[in-house]
Order: structure tokens, then sequence, then C-alpha cells
């Protein structure tokens, strides 16, 4: 009997497609913009996470100043650490991968007749442990070379391109502020983030060489800690901030004038962007469905006046009230949720095209298409049964005399 | 439910029924206290002006309405106590309606018009086809099954509506001035597949008509005046 329903109901679409096609234009729409947006905003979402994990999981930084984000915070650039406080953290706290610390500064880097500007970090060798960077050729640096600051450099990909295409540059001399450096080592490509920062766009050389030669200061403007796998970050970060506080002698009740930065938090503050745009266009498709849920009810109630001698002979046949409403009802809800189908085919063909153009990965996600699919039937539900039940109610009598 | 033909008789009574529209002062009384009988297997023509409550009193035998007053009793039970869907399923598996516009669904084959009611018995779509193609084949239909009401004379669409309503093999059928769009020869041939009906099937038919000469065709004659049952013949021959 459903079943006989949901023919007729198909059959009734049909009967006047031009008439159907507009009435499930405004679900189309809606469910084609929900679907496209969705999947573009996961597929973005997608790729800054892993961009962000590409940075190096478990990764946490410690960075001198104040939250800028917490209310009253005013930018504050602190005091810098020192190598004491790495060593400190990484001789304190446990379940630690890697403790590096950093100090960098952008500068122009000279090879032959070539020069680029670049930023230069001085570092450790736990560095490329702490972010899960590969070298490409060569080596890292070994333990003397960090502890005498020997002038030796590893170069990020960008780099190396620009100095010396694609000859092998281990070996070679180049110059940071007029110091000779040998390259001992080249990183693999890590290409671009989300936001069109090359990853790759460095050079870094022993922490104490940096110190001494280009700084001039013993400054170390950002740690990075990596925690081992599996390891608490939320604690581990807590027992950094309390160490750090001691060792920067902070008074109970006073602000941290440092911050420990894990990249989750930096992941949500980003997605949350996406998130918030996300909701925005959801709202907006929800309009769309709402019209288009207006029109379907339009409509239906059109057909039930045009077709009321049909209700009528139904009735006298002896359809129940129950039998006249399913079947006002299915036909809204087939109409309804074709547009659906055919919104989410639009939609994921659309975002698959603006993916590509866009560089953004491509990510069906099936919730959303399962869920705007049950949205567009619950519109048909929703706008067809107050038509359904003015068609379900008529007078069998009125109905048959109706012209 | 399927119905069988051992029925009791009177199949159909009236007992002092009054239909008013409106009510108090302004109310209007269509039938002013009916007193009707008739036994299973009769063919009545329905006659008188009208506003003589002719279609009231139809609409009221059809189960498509409850008198004000007065009780009418089908097979014994008494319509006017019964809820809307409970009328509605003794059309569905004891009446078959006939009307003056035929009532056929646009741009549904004559099959499928054939096949409606049994569709709402829930009976399985292979005996309904069989069902709907022998009823058309019994109104002389066969070969025109996927014709639509458009493709078809007023007669061929009479014929299809007589399928319909026979094909659930009712215990009464109720036509509704069945010929008044037709011209006398398609008259006749409706007028003889009812009395072949009335006659081989033993089903009771109730016809509303104008016409004396269709009235002729029918075993009594019910006349209708202001409300009223003016006279109420039968033909000799029958009962």
């Amino acid at each position: 009997m459903l079943w006989e329903t949901f023919l007729l109901a198909g059959r009734e679409i049909r009967r006047n497609v031009m008439r159907s096609s507009l009435t499930m234009l405004g679900i189309v729409i809606g469910v084609a913009a929900v679907i496209t947006m969705v999947t573009l905003g996961s597929g973005a979402t997608e790729q800054v996470t892993s961009d962000i994990s590409k940075l190096g999981s478990n990764l946490l930084q410690v960075r001198p100043g104040r939250d800028m984000h917490r209310p009253g915070g005013a930018r504050d650039a602190g005091t810098p650490f020192e190598l004491a406080d790495s060593q400190a953290i990484s001789r304190e706290i446990s379940g630690l991968k890697a403790v590096a610390p950093t100090a960098g500064t952008s500068i122009q880097v000279i090879a032959g007749n070539e020069n680029v500007s670049t930023t230069v970090t001085g570092t450790t060798s736990e560095f490329l442990i702490a972010r899960d960077w590969v070298l490409s050729a060569g080596r890292a640096f070994t333990a003397s070379e960090v502890k005498s600051g020997k002038s030796v450099c590893i170069l990020g990909s960008t780099v190396k391109k620009t100095l010396f295409d694609n000859q092998n540059p281990v070996g070679e001399m180049i110059r940071l502020q007029k110091i000779p450096f040998r390259i001992i080592g080249v990183l693999e490509e890590k290409g671009q983030t989300g936001f069109g920062m090359d990853q790759d766009d460095f050079v870094i050389i022993p922490l104490r060489a940096f110190q001494r030669r280009i700084a001039g200061n013993t400054e170390i403007s950002t740690i990075f800690v990596s925690a081992k796998d599996g390891a608490d970050t939320a604690k581990i970060q807590r027992d950094i901030e309390r160490l750090m506080r001691d060792r920067r002698r902070i008074l109970p009740g006073r602000e941290d004038d440092f911050r420990v930065r894990d990249m989750k938090e930096i992941i949500s503050t980003l997605t949350s962007t996406t998130k918030v745009l996300t909701a925005l266009l959801g709202a907006v498709a929800g309009v769309s469905l709402l019209v288009g849920g207006i029109g379907i009810m339009n409509i239906m109630l059109v057909s039930v006046t045009e077709r009321t001698r049909e209700i009528g002979t139904r009735l006298a046949i002896g359809a129940l009230e129950r039998d006249v409403l399913t079947q006002f009802l299915v036909e809204s809800v087939v109409l309804s949720s074709l547009g659906g189908v055919i919104g989410i085919i639009l939609g994921l063909s659309a975002a698959y095209g603006l993916a590509g153009f866009l560089g953004v990965p491509f990510i069906l996600n099936i919730g959303i298409v399962v869920i705007a699919f049950l949205f567009s039937g619950a519109v048909g539900i929703i706008f067809g049964y107050f038509p359904a039940r003015k068609a379900a109610q008529l007078d069998p009598i009125e109905a048959l005399r109706h012209e | 439910m399927e119905k069988t033909n051992t029925l009791k008789t009177p199949v159909i009574e009236m007992k002092g029924v009054v239909k008013e529209y409106g009510k108090g002062q302004s109310a209007m009384k269509a039938l002013r206290g009916i007193d009707l009988s008739i036994d299973s297997g009769d063919f009545v023509a329905v006659m008188g002006p009208s506003g003589s409550g002719k279609s009231t009193c139809m609409n009221i035998l059809g189960c498509l309405d409850t008198p004000t007053s007065g009780e009418y009793l089908f097979e014994g039970v008494d319509v006017g106590k019964l809820s809307r869907d409970q009328r509605a399923l003794i059309r569905r598996y004891y009446l078959g309606f006939i009307f003056q516009g035929f009532n056929l669904l646009n741009r549904t084959s004559a099959l499928e018009n054939v096949e409606l009611p049994l569709i709402y018995r829930g009976i399985p779509v292979r005996e309904r086809h069989l069902r709907a193609k022998d009823a058309l084949k019994s109104v002389g239909l066969e070969g025109w099954e996927k014709h639509t009401p458009g493709e078809l004379s007023g007669g061929q669409q009479q014929r299809v509506a007589i399928a319909r309503a026979i094909v659930t093999q009712p215990s009464i059928l109720l036509a509704d001035e069945p010929t008044g769009n037709l011209d006398s020869a398609r008259s006749r041939e409706i007028m003889d597949l009812l009395t072949q009906f009335n006659r081989e099937r033993g089903i009771t038919i109730l016809m509303v008509t104008h016409d004396p000469h269709m009235a002729g065709f029918a075993s009594s004659t019910v006349q209708f005046l202001d409300g009223m049952i003016e006279t109420e013949e039968k033909k000799g021959n029958h009962h």
C-alpha cells in the first residue's frame, strides 16, 4: 500500500515536471549550499589540521610574553628565556621526547652570486626530532658541533632550491651576515600551509653559533617541547608552566609572563574560524530550506484544490482520512527529498570542482549528506502536513461536487 | 471482508430520516422523515425534481452523510452512529459508486482506474490486475485497458466507471444520474449493463435519474417531492 502511494506520488510529480522542478528549487539550492560549504569547510579544516600536525605532533611551544588573547592582556614581549630554562625543562619534566631551545632572526643569505632573505634559526639537534623533520640529504648536527657552536648549517628546501637549484649543496659554503657556514644537510620539502605560508624557507644553525656570531646575545625566543607518544600533553603543559613560574619567580596570583601553547590549541583557534563560517552558511541554508518548504506547501495547497474531485472520488470509493493524508504527505516528502538528492549531487559536484580550484582536499562527509537528506525529507513532512490534512478532511460530498 | 451474496433482507432500511442543514430558525429541512426499505437484489430508480431531497437521501444511503434524526440501517447497522472512517469502510467493502461526471482519474489508464478501489482493499498487484481486466471485459472494454479517460468516449468512460464500481463485487451500487451526460444510444448501453449486473450478479442498484425511460429499466421507482417520498411503485414482475 505504501509502495503504491510512492508510485502514485512519483507519477503525480512527473505529471507536472516544470512545476515540480520549480517547487523543488528552493530545497535544491538550500541543500546544495550546505553540502558545498560543509564539504569545502571540512576539506579546509582537514588541511589546516594536517598542516599543523606536520609541524610536529605532541608539540608544545614555550614563548615569553603574555597571552594577548586574554582580556586586558596587552601585548608584552616578556623577558626572553635562557638556555638554562630549556635545560631545566628537559631535566625536570618527564615524558618528553625532545626539548629544543631556539632563537631566530631574518637575515640575508649569500651563496656565490645568489642571495636570499630568509629566517635563520639557532637550535640544537633535538629540534629536528621535536618537529618531526626529516633530512633529504646530508646529516644533522653532531653533539660537538652544537656544543662548540661550529659554523655549519642545514637548509630548508626552498632556500636550497633558490640558491643551488637541483645541485646537491652538501659540503658547499654559504655566508650569513658575511660569516661563512658549511652546509651539512638539506631538509625534505613540507610544502605550503593552508594559509600559504612556506614551511621550507629557513636555515638552521647550532644555537651557540647563532648567539655568538649573529645575535650577539644569549636569548632564547621559543622552546619547542615534544612529548613522547601517548604522554599526557596537558599534564606536561601544566608542569612546564609551574616550572617556569618558579624559575621566573612569578608570585602566586600574578599572571604568567610566558605562554605554553600546544598545537591542538592552535588548530582549534583556526578551526573555530571555519566553524563560525560554517554555522553562518548553515543559517543561510536553513533560511533557504524554510523558503523551499513554504514553496512546497504552496504548491501542495494548489494541488489539493486542483484535485478536489479526485479526493472526493477516493473518499467515496472508501479511502480513509489516513489514506488521503498519507498520499499527499508522501507526495510532498518525495518532492522535497528528491530536491534534497538533487541538491546533494549538485553540492558535491560543486564542492569537488571548487576543491580542485581552491587547492583544498575534497572530503566526502557522509554525515552531512545523510543529515541534508533527512532534513529535506523533514521539510516535506512539516510543510506537507497542512495541505495533506486539508485534503484528508475534505467533505466527500462537497469534493465530488467541486468543479 | 469480501462480501458474500447470502445477505439478509432488507439490505437498506430508513426510519423517519430527517436531514437539516443549518441550525435553529434558519435551518433548512432537506429530508422531512423518510421511510424506505430496499431488499437485496432490488433495482430502484430514485426520481424527483431538483431540490426534492433525492440527492441528500442518496448521500445518506451512500454513507457519505448522516441523518440529523431518524435511523438509517445498513444491513442492520445504524450508520448514523458510525464514525467518518467507519462509514468509509462500509463504502470500501459494500458500496460501489457511479457518478454523472464519471469521476475517473485523469491521465490514468482505464485499468488503473478500475484497480483503485482494490488498492484500498489491499489486494495484491497480480490479483488486482486480473480482477480489473475481468471487470473491464464485463463492461465490454477488453483491449482498452491502457487508454486514459481522455482517449475514451463518454460512454466508454462511464463503462470504465461501472467497471470500477463493480470490481469489488459490492452489495449495492449507487448511481447518480449515470446517463445524464450521454446520448440515448450510450444511455441504453449503460442501462443494459446495469440491468445485467442486477440480474446476473444480484447487485442491488439505487439509481437517481430524471429520465422516465431510464427509470423504466428499474424494478421499482421512488418519487421524491419536497423532502418526502411522494410515491413508491413496484413493478409486478419483480418481488
